[in-house]
């Protein structure tokens, strides 16, 4: 692999991951605040209000290191992939702009509103503009996906004289059969996020007895969207995923399960470290079949393995696509397990007492956002050595006229930008859970 | 199509000019017109609802270029890597200075993103009117429609020009004196007393740069790229645009004078939008001039994509553009009037 190719792909691969972050609690929390501010004024109660007003705060936060950390991502479409641009703006084109047009100006209309335009607006004015934020940023995440999804699995294009795409369907184009799994294990991936975070600060808060009020109400929300999510996002979203991956990409669903050769029951591979020398998985903890059933609904059904794909045409990375599936999955599993045993806890009314339960809850919130990271380069590194699956290979999508050199200074540049943010962000973060949420807030600070 | 699609980038750049413009301005002018902590949050307090809003039309603008002429985004994108990985880091700075400010109350605290606000600002117009300059130099490209310049070379537009010479550099200048006077004209309107009177004094003096700049810039464009006038004297209709842009330099000084702020706003916009127009109605059908050999320049032609791509997203976008500047109506008038500076802790 040539240097620049490998620059402008660490490139990517850093901003992407390090801005998919933020969005992914933007778009859980919006839903968690919506949820909070509805009830408020339904049940007419400060403490649902006042949480509403301090997670606002945490996601206006959220939400300006969202955007700045976005902007490059757009720009870095034309200025490290100059001939994947070339080659399918035509088409993405399409999903882009509408991403624009539709979702952000929508959503950054609204915020400064909703932010800071409570006693403007009135309380339902609020809500609304709450509302309209939240539709914003899952609207925004419908148009990425749909861009996603072309590149995973192209559809409604037709190739023109000079090599290039473009469109045929716009249709085809938003309806994409790879959208509907996609979009929707990836939102409920993003509530799974907002829902450990706010259950998390919630735990935080009942163990040092602070705003305890508040601390049970968090856990309360963020456990009951917590397991629906949770379990939304394996059955039938992420299962409705791998289905797709077994239909339109069967070398990636083989290196994500390890599947080196093709077999008839298929086992599942629940741990397990691969060796590309000798081209087997060492250590392996199977469950005999299962790959089998849960691709094909039947036991002894044939699974394609590695062997069945020219060497060139592999994912260029099977080991890191094989733990980062793994990883997802696992993480995935634990998830369902912690808000099991919370809303059990929950439905028997020992959860505020339970401290190791707490403790768990408290600590858990690192692991969702691992995951949704872990499960967005399973889509990444699987697709490869393809950028636009079977159409253009990620060697022929970067920019010709930008140096190995040149893409190392401004990748450098990125890391310790986007390092100092990290810190502000957590620094400004913690001191508002200290600050914590303060009943009445709104009422307080107009006196 | 061509010139319908040429037309709708042109107008989202263009909006993006004049509304990231004023907020741009705004941070130009933040550290000289408000001396005090209050002075400094009522300046943000005015940009911190809208500057958000105001960088989509950048990121919608940029998508429908990447929509309808690929080939125009992907060579100019990666021709003009570096410089626009210094816009990113200048834009993603200075937007930290507009929220992270409000979270902290402490006066160093506040002093830094004062600074980093206001130097991004500074910077990132410079920036835009220099970029201005090389779409009107034009760039080296090559026969598959690529470019590579450096940040600088000798600083002389020949033969083989940098990003900046001295007249991308002049272009900045303009940039930088045209946004300073939107952006003053912009808080004039939002505040009172003391601050608002700073505001219209920058305004008075920024407009004697922006017209000098403005001059040597035209003097320097006719040695430069002759050719851009070639469309007016084809198609005199194009006079209106270079009209527009004079009677919004002689707007501003008017209004100026009589302290009348918004309609000195609206000569600024008015500026802004008639130089870009005349730039983009110049250098049509061309997108991208080519330094080196002529024959290699991006036209509208070259770069467009597929007809139904660009049939289908006319219809898309009309109805996108009229919720967008729907949104922009109703946003305006929710923030309609002077700024009133909201207790610590709520608002920038």
């Amino acid at each position: 692999m040539d240097d620049a190719l490998l620059i402008h792909r660490l490139h990517f691969a850093f901003t992407a991951t390090y801005h998919y972050i933020f969005p992914q609690l933007t778009m859980g929390l919006a839903l968690l605040i919506v949820v909070f501010k509805g009830m408020a004024i339904t049940r007419k109660d400060e403490v649902l209000n006042s949480s509403a007003r301090f997670w606002a705060r945490i996601f206006g936060l959220n939400f300006a290191v969202g955007v700045v950390t976005g902007i490059p991502l757009e720009f870095q479409f034309g200025t490290s992939w100059a001939r994947f641009s070339t080659f399918a703006g035509g088409v993405i084109g399409q999903t882009l702009a509408m991403e624009g047009m539709f979702a952000f100006f929508l959503e950054s209309s609204f915020l400064g509103l909703f932010l800071f335009g409570e006693k403007r607006l009135g309380q339902v004015g609020h809500f609304i503009a709450g509302l309209l934020v939240f539709l914003g940023s899952w609207l925004s995440a419908y148009f990425i996906v749909a861009t996603n999804a072309w590149m995973q699995h192209p559809v409604g294009y037709a190739m023109a004289a000079d090599g290039s795409v473009y469109l045929t369907s716009y249709w085809d184009l938003l309806l994409n059969s790879w959208i509907g799994w996609q979009y929707l294990h990836t939102m409920a991936g993003a509530v799974v996020t907002g829902s450990f975070v706010v259950a998390s600060v919630g735990a935080y808060y009942a163990l040092a007895q602070k705003h305890t009020d508040y601390g049970r109400l968090f856990m309360r929300t963020g456990i009951v969207t917590g397991i629906i999510a949770s379990v939304f996002v394996i059955f039938p979203t992420g299962d409705g995923q791998g289905k797709n991956v077994a239909l339109y990409q069967p070398p990636t669903l083989a290196a994500m399960e390890g599947l080196f050769e093709t077999k008839e029951g298929a086992p599942l591979v629940i741990i397990g470290q691969p060796d590309m020398d000798k081209l087997r998985l060492d250590n392996p903890i199977h469950v005999p079949k299962l790959l089998s059933f849960l691709t094909y609904n039947r036991w002894n059904a044939r699974v394609r393995g590695l062997d069945t794909v020219p060497r060139e045409n592999w994912p260029d990375n099977v080991p890191l696509l094989y733990y980062s599936y793994h990883i997802m999955v696992g993480l995935g599993s634990l998830f369902v397990s912690i808000m099991l045993l919370g809303a059990y806890l929950l439905w028997r009314k020992k959860l505020y007492t339970a401290r190791p339960f707490l403790w768990v809850l408290m600590l858990s919130f690192p692991f969702p956002f691992i995951a949704n990271t872990a499960g967005w380069l399973t889509a990444e590194l699987g697709r490869q050595p393809w950028l636009v699956y079977e159409l253009l290979r990620t060697a022929h999508g970067s920019s010709t006229m930008v140096s190995a050199g040149n893409g190392l200074f401004t990748l450098l540049g990125f890391l310790g930008l986007y390092f100092v943010i990290g810190v502000l962000f957590l620094f400004l973060v913690i001191r508002i859970l200290n600050q914590g949420p303060v009943h009445g807030s709104y009422v307080a600070a107009n006196r | 199509m061509e010139f319908l699609w040429f037309c709708i980038v042109a107008f989202m750049i263009t909006m993006y000019a004049i509304l990231d413009g004023f907020d741009l301005g705004a941070g130009i002018i933040h550290l000289i017109a408000a001396r005090t902590d209050e002075e400094r949050r009522t300046i943000l307090n005015a940009v911190g609802p809208v500057w958000d809003g105001n960088e989509v039309w950048l990121l919608a603008g940029g998508g429908t270029l990447y929509l309808a002429f690929p080939l125009l985004y992907a060579s100019s994108f990666s021709g003009f890597y570096l410089p626009l990985m210094i816009v990113l880091w200048l834009l993603i700075l200075r937007a930290l200075g507009i929220e992270f400010r409000h979270q902290v109350h402490h006066p160093l605290w506040a002093a830094f993103w004062d600074s980093v606000f206001s130097i991004g600002s500074i910077l990132l117009s410079i920036v835009f009117g220099a970029a201005l300059g090389n779409v009107v130099r034009g760039v080296p490209l090559q026969a598959d429609g690529y470019f590579f310049a450096p940040l600088w070379t000798s600083f002389t537009p020949q033969p083989d020009a940098g990003i900046l010479d001295w007249f991308t550099v002049t272009m900045g200048l303009v940039s930088f004196f045209t946004l300073t006077t939107h952006g003053a004209n912009f808080i004039a309107i939002k505040t009172e007393g003391m601050l608002q009177q700073r505001a219209r004094t920058i305004a008075g003096w920024a407009w004697w740069g922006l017209t000098l700049t403005s001059a040597a810039a035209l003097i320097a464009t006719s040695t430069i790229r002759p050719a851009l006038w070639d469309n007016f004297a084809a198609y005199a209709w194009g006079a209106i645009f270079p009209l527009a842009g004079i009677a919004g330099i002689v707007g501003m000084f008017i209004f100026n004078k009589r302290k009348d702020d918004t309609k000195a706003f609206v000569s600024s916009a008015a500026f802004i939008a008639g130089m870009l127009a005349t730039t983009a109605f110049g250098l049509f059908p061309i997108v991208l001039p080519a330094s080196a050999n002529p024959a290699y320049s991006l036209t509208v032609y070259n770069t467009l994509t597929h007809a139904y791509g660009l049939s289908v997203g006319i219809i898309w976008w009309t109805l996108g553009i009229v919720l967008a500047i729907g949104y922009l109506v109703f946003l305006v008038r929710s923030f309609k009037g002077k700024v009133k500076l909201p207790a610590e802790g709520e608002g920038y």
